[in-house]
């Protein structure tokens, strides 16, 4: 573990690029390609890079396995929640049309952006916990 | 040029292929499991599907080598002589492959321009987007908003499959914590 000082250094340098890059994949999905799904991903493979570098245990004292296991539910709720939202607005679940009432495209700009971090929480969490399960179980 | 480098890649990919059959070594077939998931991104990149070609990278490419290697990690390295005689698997992915080319015939000349689908639907999704969503990537608004229950749909199978494969390894670590407990209470006692 102590002679790999250059794998450790070019990995502490492209971690906040990957960071970077999976939130803009993420806010950027309205324009470019990407969106929760990758972002979702990306942001967990720069964690369990993190991970094969320093180890389970590190990377367990910046992201904590119960904070993670929350998390996987709570990216569901969130996208469910938009749709319950939009019902109570007097819309069909899931139209964000509801979501600002005098501008419909807004309202729908709005819907999708909290919908993909729904899809961004679920996606990156259960990457991160599956990953964790694995890596745990090896020891 | 766009057919010689789809050549190249469909070529490269036949050639891992053949390669990830013969090898026994398990580390290496891993690796040539990420090689083909990049070259397979390649071939998506060139197809014009970039979201997927992003998708199958960072999936196929990364995590899934990620967690086979972790795998690996737990068992050996060389992959054990097949008890049975590979002609039964061989038969059915024969027949199955015939049948998937046979299904390609039935299917429109690739980029044609008047085929169902780049005329009705499609083509509404592509005038509809701004004004209804004001987001210029049509995947997106299709994806997030038009098709907003299937992406629910999609997050909740990612859940449960998380769910499904934490319950299982969760369990069979708290197994053989309570059997190496058991073991030190006997031992003790």
């Amino acid at each position: 573990m102590r002679l790999d000082v250059v794998l450790r250094v070019v990995t502490k340098l492209m971690l906040p690029f990957m960071l970077v890059f999976a939130s803009y994949v993420q806010f950027h999905g309205d324009y470019g390609p990407g969106g929760g799904f990758q972002a979702g991903v990306i942001a967990a493979a720069a964690l369990i890079l993190y991970a094969l570098m320093f180890g389970l245990s590190a990377a367990q004292r910046v992201v904590p396995t119960w904070l993670v296991e929350k998390l996987i539910p709570l990216g569901v709720m969130i996208y469910a929640g938009t749709g319950v939202v939009s019902l109570f607005l007097h819309e069909n679940f899931l139209n964000y049309s509801a979501l600002s009432h005098h501008h419909p495209v807004h309202g729908q700009e709005w819907g999708v952006f909290t919908v993909e971090v729904g899809v961004f929480v679920t996606v990156s969490s259960t990457m991160i916990a599956i990953f964790y399960a694995f890596g745990g179980r090896g020891r | 040029m766009e057919t010689f480098i789809n050549m190249v890649l469909l070529t490269l990919l036949a050639v891992i292929t053949i390669g990830v059959v013969r090898l026994r070594n398990l580390f290496a077939v891993i690796i040539l499991g990420g090689i083909y998931s990049f070259l397979m991104a390649s071939v998506l990149i060139v197809l014009d599907a970039v979201d997927v070609a992003m998708t199958e990278a960072s999936v196929g490419a990364g995590i899934s080598t990620v967690l086979m290697l972790t795998v690996l990690y737990m068992t050996r390295v060389e992959e054990a002589k097949p008890v049975h005689s590979p002609m039964l698997p061989l038969f059915v992915a024969g027949v199955t492959g015939a049948v998937l080319v046979y299904g390609t015939w039935g299917l429109p000349a690739f980029g044609l321009a008047d085929t169902p689908l780049n005329n009705h639907v499609g083509m509404t999704y592509m005038d509809l987007s701004i004004p209804d969503t004001g987001i210029p990537n049509v995947v997106t608004s299709v994806l997030a908003s038009y098709r907003g229950f299937d992406t629910l749909g999609e997050t909740t199978v990612v859940f449960t499959a998380g769910i499904g494969v934490l319950l299982l390894l969760r369990r069979g670590v708290s197994v053989a914590r309570l059997r190496r407990k058991q073991q030190e209470e006997e031992s003790k006692s």
